[in-house]
C-alpha cells in the first residue's frame, strides 16, 4: 500500500476515535432528551462539574475552601492525602446522583408540563449556576486528571503498521492514542450497558415507557418524578466518563464545558433520541470532519472542523430534519 | 428638615468621593471566570499582590496610595469594553487589557479619552510606533520581536542555516495567533526555511488532525501561538506523536507552568520565550511574602508566587508603578492624570540599578522607551521545561531581534493604519 492510502487509513481511524469523543458527551443529551423532551443545555457544564469534583475527592481538596477561608480568614485548603481512584469515582457519582435529585426538587417539579422552550431556559440557568457553584466549590485553576488510562501513540500499531507499505516507501506506522482506544471501549461498554438496562430491567422498561408516552406512563403507575431522577443520574455518569476522557487530554478547566458545541452536529445527525444514533452520529462527524481537514483543509488555510461538523449536520438536516435515528414526528390538524 | 438631610447627604458623599479621586487609579481587566481563567488568575495575581506591596509597604507610589479597580472580563472582547467604560471615569491611569481583542477595540477608544494602554507583548503589534500610536505600548517586546527572536534561536540550534528546513506554525485561529505570520513569512524569504501554517479552533480541545500533520511532514520545528486549553492540548499530542519536545517553541503566552503540568514527563524539553526572568528567587519576593502572603492580602491563596504567568503580572505592575514614578517626576505632581501618566510612561528608563532596587535583578533586560518607539526593548530569552524538577530555567541570555525585518514592518502596517484612520504621526 502507499504511504497515502496508509495516511487516509490513519486519518478515517482517527476521526472514528475522536467521534466515540464527541458521542460520550452527545449520549447523555440524548438520555435525557429521550425521557423528558428536554434539551439539556447544562450537559457540557455536567461534564465539567463531574470532572471538578472527581479531582477534588482524588486530591483531597476542601470544597469551598476559598469562600470559607474568604469569610472566617482560615487558610484550609485539603483535608489529607486525597483516595484511590474507584473511591473517588464512586463519590462522585454518588455527588451526581444527589444533583440529579436537587435539579428533579428544585427545578423540574415546579416546570413540569411547561412549554419545550421554558424547560430549555431552565437548563440553560442550570448551567451558569453549575459553572459558578463548580467555581466556588473546586477553585477555577488548572488540574491534572488521571485515573490510570494510559495514552499516547501506540509503538504495537505503529510497528504492525509499518510493514504494510510497499516497498521503496518510507512510512513511519499509523498512529493511534492509546487513550482514544480506551475510550472507544468504555463507550461501547456504556452503550451496552444502557442498552442491556433499558431492555432487562423494570426501571429500564419504566424509562422507554416514559419516553414513548408520559400520560400513559402515567396512568399505568409510573412515577415520572422518580424517572426523572433516575435520567439525570445516569446523565450524570455518562458526563463523568466524558469528563474523565476529555480531562485526561487537556486537564480539568472550565473550558471543558465547551466539548458540548462537540456533540451539537452529532445530535442534530443522529438524532435527538436515539442511542445507537448519538454513536454512529459521532463516528459519521469524526470521520467527515478529519477527511475534510485532511483533504480540503490545506487549501482553505485549516481549521475548518468546528464549521465543517456543522455544515455537515445541517446537509442531513436537509434530507432527515428528525437526523438518522431520531422519532419521525408527525402533527396532525 | 428632609431636605437639609438630603443637602448634607449629598455634599458629604461629594466630599467622600473626593477623596477617592486623589488616589492613583489601576484598573485591572481580568479574567479569573470562563474558559482561560487559569491563565488569567496568575496573572491578575501577580498585578494586584505588587500594587498591595507598594501599598502596605510603602504607603502607594510617591506617597499616594494605589486604589486598584478590578473589573472581570471572562477574556470576552465585548465584557472588556464594557469593563473600560465602567472604569475610566474614575480616573483610570493605564489599563492593561490581557487580551489581543479587547486591545484592538481599545485602542481608538482609550486614545479619544487621553488614557495610555499598556498591551505588554500582545495587542497591536505596529503599535510600537509611537508616532501613530500616542496611547499605545507594548512595551517590553512585541510579536513580532518574539517570532524573529525564536527563529533567530533556531538559527543558533542549525548553524546560522536554515536552507532546505521547516518550521511549522501552530497557532490559535484568531487576530491574536494569526499575528506572527507576516514576520515569519518575511524571514522565511530571507532565511529559506520553508513556512508550514497550521490553524487551531478556539478553544483548541481537539488538535488530532493538526497533529497527525505534522506527524507526516516532519516540520524541523514547530512554533506555537496559542493561549489556555490549546497550550496544553498541543503539548500533549506532541508528545503523544514523540516530536522531539526541544524543537518545540512556543510564544511567551504558551510558557506557563499551566501548559507543561498537565502533560508531565511528556512536556521535558518543551521551549518558549521568555519576556522576563523565572521562579522566584528575588529579593522582592521576600517583602512580598512579609507584607501580602503572611499579612493575608494576596489576591489568591500564595500558590502561583514565582510561577509565570504571575511574575508577568507583577512584572506589569511594576512597569506600571516606575511609570508613574517617572509621571511624578515629570509634572511635579503626585496625584497625576492619565495624560501625564502616557507622558511617565513614554519617559520610562530602568536599568540594571533600578531592577536591583526594586528587589529584581537581572529580572528583566533594561527598558527605554521614546516618543518614536513604544516597543523597546524588543529583546526575549530562551526558556526551557524541566519536568523533573517542574521549573523553567532561562537557556540563552536575552537577544534582540531581526531589527531590519520587525521595524520595516512595523513601519509599513502603522503606516496603513495612520492612513486608513486619518492620523497624522507626531513629530518626535
Amino acid at each position: 500500500m502507499t504511504p497515502d492510502f496508509l495516511n487516509t487509513i490513519e486519518v478515517i481511524l482517527n476521526g472514528l476515535m475522536a467521534g466515540v469523543m464527541y458521542s460520550l458527551v452527545a449520549l447523555g443529551f440524548v438520555l435525557i432528551f429521550k425521557a423528558s423532551g428536554i434539551f439539556n443545555y447544562a450537559q457540557g457544564v455536567m461534564a465539567l462539574f463531574a470532572a471538578l469534583t472527581l479531582v477534588g475527592f482524588q486530591t483531597g481538596q476542601i470544597p469551598f475552601a476559598h469562600l470559607v477561608n474568604e469569610i472566617f480568614g482560615t487558610q484550609i485548603h485539603h483535608w489529607g492525602p486525597g483516595m484511590n481512584n474507584l473511591l473517588a469515582i464512586l463519590l462522585t457519582i454518588l455527588v451526581m446522583i444527589v444533583f440529579a435529585w436537587l435539579v428533579e426538587k428544585l427545578v423540574l417539579q415546579h416546570i413540569v408540563n411547561q412549554e419545550p422552550i421554558i424547560l430549555f431556559m431552565a437548563t440553560i440557568g442550570l448551567a451558569f449556576f453549575m459553572e459558578g457553584i463548580g467555581d466556588l466549590m473546586w477553585g477555577a485553576d488548572l488540574k491534572t486528571l488521571d485515573v490510570g488510562i494510559p495514552s499516547g501513540g501506540s509503538f504495537w500499531w505503529e510497528d504492525v503498521t509499518r510493514t504494510w507499505v510497499s516497498e521503496g516507501h518510507e512510512y513511519y506506522g499509523m498512529y493511534i492514542d492509546l487513550l482514544d482506544v480506551w475510550a472507544a471501549g468504555i463507550a461501547v461498554l456504556l452503550v451496552t450497558v444502557l442498552t442491556l438496562f433499558s431492555q432487562y430491567t423494570k426501571t429500564g422498561r419504566a424509562l422507554r415507557a416514559v419516553a414513548d408516552d408520559h400520560q400513559a406512563a402515567l396512568t399505568v403507575g409510573i412515577s415520572l418524578r422518580s424517572i426523572w431522577v433516575i435520567v439525570w443520574s445516569i446523565a450524570g455518569i455518562v458526563a463523568l466518563v466524558a469528563g474523565i476522557m476529555w480531562g485526561s487530554k487537556s486537564g480539568v478547566q472550565f473550558s471543558l464545558s465547551l466539548i458540548a458545541l462537540k456533540a451539537l452536529p452529532v445530535l442534530i445527525l443522529g438524532g435527538f433520541t436515539s442511542i445507537p444514533g448519538a454513536i454512529i452520529g459521532g463516528l459519521i462527524i469524526g470521520v467527515g470532519e478529519k477527511l475534510f481537514e485532511f483533504w480540503i483543509g490545506p487549501l482553505v488555510g485549516g481549521a475548518t472542523e468546528n464549521w465543517f461538523a456543522y455544515v455537515l449536520a445541517l446537509f442531513f438536516l436537509m434530507f432527515r430534519p428528525q437526523g438518522l435515528f431520531g422519532e419521525r414526528i408527525i402533527e396532525r390538524v | 428638615m428632609k431636605f437639609a438631610k438630603l443637602l448634607v447627604s449629598l455634599v458629604l458623599s461629594m466630599s467622600v468621593t473626593g477623596v477617592a479621586y486623589s488616589d492613583l487609579v489601576i484598573p485591572s481587566l481580568e479574567y479569573r471566570t470562563g474558559p482561560y481563567a487559569p491563565n488569567g488568575i496568575h496573572f491578575a495575581d501577580g498585578y494586584a499582590d505588587y500594587f498591595t506591596l507598594l501599598n502596605e509597604r510603602d504607603g502607594g507610589i510617591g506617597g499616594v496610595p494605589v486604589r486598584f479597580l478590578p473589573c472581570e472580563t471572562a477574556y470576552n472582547t465585548e465584557k472588556g469594553v464594557e469593563c473600560y467604560e465602567s472604569t475610566k471615569g474614575e480616573g483610570s491611569l493605564v489599563y492593561q487589557p490581557l487580551s489581543t481583542g479587547i486591545t484592538y477595540q481599545l485602542i481608538p477608544k482609550a486614545t479619544a479619552d487621553g488614557i495610555p494602554i499598556h498591551s505588554m507583548g500582545y495587542g497591536r503589534t505596529s503599535a510600537a510606533n509611537g508616532k501613530v500610536f500616542s496611547h499605545v505600548f507594548n512595551y517590553p517586546g512585541t510579536y513580532w520581536d518574539a517570532a524573529s527572536i525564536i527563529v533567530k534561536h533556531i538559527l543558533d540550534q542549525e548553524g546560522g542555516d536554515l536552507n532546505g528546513k521547516t518550521i511549522a506554525l501552530v497557532y490559535h485561529n484568531s487576530a491574536y495567533g494569526k499575528e506572527p505570520i507576516r514576520t515569519l513569512e518575511k524571514l522565511s524569504e530571507k532565511h529559506g526555511y520553508n513556512l508550514t501554517l497550521i490553524a487551531v479552533d478556539h478553544p483548541g480541545q481537539e488538535q488530532k488532525s493538526q497533529w497527525l500533520q505534522i506527524r507526516r511532514e516532519r516540520p524541523d520545528y514547530v512554533m506555537m501561538w496559542g493561549w489556555g486549553v490549546m497550550n496544553q492540548v498541543a503539548i500533549q499530542e506532541a508528545a503523544n506523536i514523540r516530536y522531539p519536545m526541544e524543537n518545540f517553541i512556543g510564544v511567551w503566552w504558551s510558557a506557563s507552568e499551566n501548559d507543561v503540568i498537565p502533560v508531565g514527563e511528556g512536556a521535558h524539553g518543551y521551549k518558549a520565550i521568555a519576556m522576563h526572568g523565572v521562579g522566584d528567587d528575588y529579593p522582592l519576593y521576600d517583602d512580598m511574602r512579609k507584607y501580602v502572603l503572611d499579612a493575608g492580602k494576596a489576591a489568591g491563596d500564595g500558590s502561583n508566587l514565582g510561577k509565570v504567568l504571575y511574575n508577568r503580572g507583577l512584572y506589569a505592575a511594576m512597569l506600571a508603578a516606575e511609570a508613574i514614578r517617572t509621571a511624578q517626576e515629570l509634572s511635579g505632581e503626585s496625584d497625576i492624570t492619565s495624560e501625564q501618566m502616557r507622558d511617565g510612561m513614554e519617559a520610562l528608563s530602568i536599568d540594571e540599578a533600578r531592577l536591583s532596587e526594586l528587589g529584581l535583578p537581572n529580572f528583566g533586560p533594561p527598558i527605554q522607551v521614546t516618543c518614536e518607539n513604544h516597543g523597546r526593548p524588543g529583546l526575549g530569552a530562551i526558556q526551557q521545561w524541566d519536568a523533573n524538577t517542574a521549573n523553567w530555567s532561562l537557556i540563552t541570555d536575552f537577544t534582540g531581534a531581526d531589527r531590519e525585518v520587525v521595524d520595516a514592518l512595523i513601519a509599513e502596517d502603522s503606516a496603513a493604519y495612520a492612513a486608513e484612520n486619518n492620523i497624522t504621526p507626531r513629530n518626535c
